[in-house]
């Protein structure tokens, strides 16, 4: 073999070790089945919306507009009384929402101004989910309104181009937990709430990344530079090591991320101040309590992760191979942080639902959308969750610090017998 | 009392057995040498008896302490000084003398600790330096100094002078033997013959795990017809 052939099968024995396959063939497996989740979501866009519908009005374009949704939408309930059809949307029985045909549709159209519809939505999702259900009934309301365009031009029936072209205005009202917002569609409201749903997922990643990096660093700190032994052979237990450890890596991971996010924060404040709805207005502005809720959730995250980053770190040789297991701690962090960008968790089919809740860092992720839709139960759950898994994994890196292997590693047999045999044969009786 | 009672003492990495039965005893106040070649099971000694390998078998005492029982307690009467150890490249060496002193309040003055560590170590006004500017031979001082200023009851020291030229190596022996005078006891392993002949009051000398004699370095060259430990060593494992 020549000289460059050997040092490349060097290099690539040394650089493709299972350490390194095996997160990211996990990676590639979540990856695989998160395209699978979301993927249906081509399918469902290709579905009929599923609405109610309530039509007050007796006219002949009343009717034409029944005819009209009726081929475009799958009409679920059919009602008479507005109050009544609010109360079956709610229910959930009147599909992806309400739509109500007022009683001077036809009239109005005939007298040449725009026939007026309203559409009620009740928003269940954030994200994806959203965006796809009202968009799917204004798909619809616009094929009614060019139906009638195109009846109004085949009969003839008027010259004006812009009632022509607009023959309809449609108002929507959402209902988002017991709020009502009134002008705005569901994926309008989306795109308000996701401003500030997006900027916790990524303090999340960015705080969890960083400070658990300073943790695995700091262990193969300790290994490389020899550190280590003198520390463990010191009269402070072993806990405070760990908690030591813990503690100086999360107070500069936040402090760092805090820097970061100051400049984050000028972004968001910036696409806030464009936005046209006001959710304090409507009530839908976290209130304090809502915010402790994030805090402690946030908090245990970056617990579970520093833990998990000083169990990793327990195993690492050197700084070298300190960097590479940051690797799954990073990976742990984005799959949670980007589907937490087109889905709130209670939109997530079941098996992603289990592999999201399971990751530690997707708590404070999703916080935000679950308080704002009212999915309290979760977020509780969530933080109940990361302490008992802080907690676990704290102790066990207490353990782990206990144990041999802090110092030896792992030892594979054939390192073992090697060594075992040199020390048998001493053949080079003395180093000197 | 003897200061280390070890009786029957074996280690294990799984079915790797480094340690298979070490039995020896050192009185306070002695200097003792653990004397053997590469993997014979010296330093894997004397990370157990520092509490950092957990005992497989047998049983250790250090000044009474029971070291699988005790831990934290044998941890507040012994030094330890790995042979490849390093210090904190960020800190200056009078920092990492500071930090290493803060453990041992309030027990003791830390000035104290620091004064004396600044007197061991010698460095002068490179003390003030960052560690990972000194060359090998300025840090083991750093070490030595680390290792000795809190005046332990038990020294455990592994290749005390490893890496050092001969003036550091002959300087850090004196500083050895002074601190034996006020009382610390002194557990070392060597591979400089000449300096165990010249340090230790008696020697284990240990191969394949195990201890196959032991006595004072003139005793055994007189029983062996050795003209130095060495020959000793070979004279044994044959």
């Amino acid at each position: 073999m020549s000289g460059l052939g050997r040092i490349f099968w060097k290099e690539v024995r040394e650089l493709l070790t299972p350490a390194t396959l095996v997160p990211i063939i996990i990676m590639a497996v979540v990856f695989a089945m998160l395209g699978n989740a979301f993927g249906g979501l081509d399918e469902e866009m290709e579905k009929k919306a599923e609405i109610g519908l309530i039509i007050d009005d007796e006219g002949a374009i009343g009717e034409f507009a029944r005819v009209s949704l009726n081929a475009s939408t799958i009409i679920v309930y059919n009602g008479t009384d507005l109050d009544e059809g609010k109360a079956t949307l709610l229910d959930g029985e009147s599909g992806d929402a309400l739509v109500y045909i007022p009683s001077n549709f036809t009239s109005n159209l005939l007298e040449g101004r725009p026939g007026w519809v309203q559409v009620f939505y009740h928003m269940k999702a954030t994200g994806l989910s959203a965006s796809l259900d009202s968009g799917k009934v204004g798909g619809a309301l616009n094929t009614l309104s060019t139906d009638i365009s195109y009846a109004m031009i085949v009969s003839n029936h008027t010259s004006n181009a812009t009632l022509v072209l607009e023959p309809m205005v449609t108002s929507s009202t959402t209902f988002l937990n017991d709020k009502e917002v009134e002008g705005v569609a569901p994926y309008q409201l989306d795109a308000v709430l996701s401003q500030g749903q997006f900027i916790v997922p990524l303090i999340v990643m960015l705080v969890i990344i960083m400070a658990g990096s300073m943790v695995i660093s700091s262990m193969g700190n300790e290994k490389e530079n020899k550190t280590l032994e003198t520390l463990l052979t010191l009269p402070v237990k072993r806990t405070w090591i760990v908690l030591g450890k813990l503690a100086g890596a999360a107070v500069v991971g936040l402090i760092v991320s805090m820097i970061y996010m100051v400049g984050l924060g000028y972004y968001y404040s910036s696409l806030a101040g464009t936005s046209e709805i006001d959710l304090e207005k409507y009530g839908l502005a976290l209130g304090i309590e809502d915010y402790v809720l994030i805090g402690i959730s946030l908090f245990l995250a970056l617990l579970c992760g520093l833990a998990l980053c000083m169990i990793l770190g327990i195993f690492t040789k050197n700084y070298k191979a300190a960097q590479s297991m940051t690797l799954p701690i990073t990976m742990l962090a984005l799959i949670p942080m980007f589907i937490s960008l087109f889905s709130d968790f209670a939109s997530l089919p079941g098996p992603v639902q289990a592999l999201v809740f399971a990751i530690p860092f997707s708590a404070p992720m999703f916080a935000i959308s679950n308080i704002t839709l009212g999915y309290y139960g979760l977020v509780v759950a969530g933080i109940v969750y990361c302490a008992i898994f802080a907690t676990a994994t704290m102790l066990l890196a207490v353990w782990l610090f206990k144990r041999d292997i802090l110092l030896t590693g792992r030892v594979r047999s054939a390192e073992k017998k090697k060594f075992a045999l040199r020390g048998m044969l001493g053949g080079n009786l003395w180093k000197k | 009392m003897a200061a280390i009672n070890v009786s029957g003492l074996t280690k294990d990495y799984g079915h790797f057995h480094a340690v298979k039965g070490v039995s020896f005893e050192v009185e306070e106040g002695e200097v003792f040498g653990l004397i053997g070649p590469n993997g014979a099971g010296k330093t894997t000694t004397l990370r157990v008896l520092a509490t950092l390998l957990e005992i497989s078998g047998g049983s250790v005492t250090i000044f009474g302490r029971d070291l699988k029982e005790e831990a934290p307690a044998v941890r507040k009467m012994i030094s330890y000084l790995p042979e490849d150890a390093g210090a904190y490249k960020n800190m200056t060496g009078r920092r990492y003398l500071e930090f290493i002193s803060g453990f041992f309040t309030p027990e003791k003055d830390p000035d104290q600790l620091l004064e004396r560590g600044l007197q061991i170590a010698n460095l002068k006004e490179r003390i003030d330096d960052r560690v990972e500017t000194y060359s090998k031979g300025m840090t083991r001082r750093l070490l030595v100094a680390r290792a000795l200023m809190i005046e332990p009851k038990l020294a455990i020291l592994d290749e005390l002078t490893s890496g050092l030229d001969v003036l550091n190596a002959q300087e850090i022996r004196r500083v050895v033997r002074a601190q034996t005078r006020q009382g610390t006891t002194v557990l070392l392993s060597s591979h400089n013959m000449l300096e165990v002949e010249l340090m230790c009051d008696r020697i284990a000398l240990i191969n394949d795990g195990m201890v196959v004699e032991s006595g004072p370095p003139k005793a055994l060259k007189e029983k062996y017809g050795a003209s130095n430990i060495e020959e000793v060593f070979v004279e044994v494992v044959k």
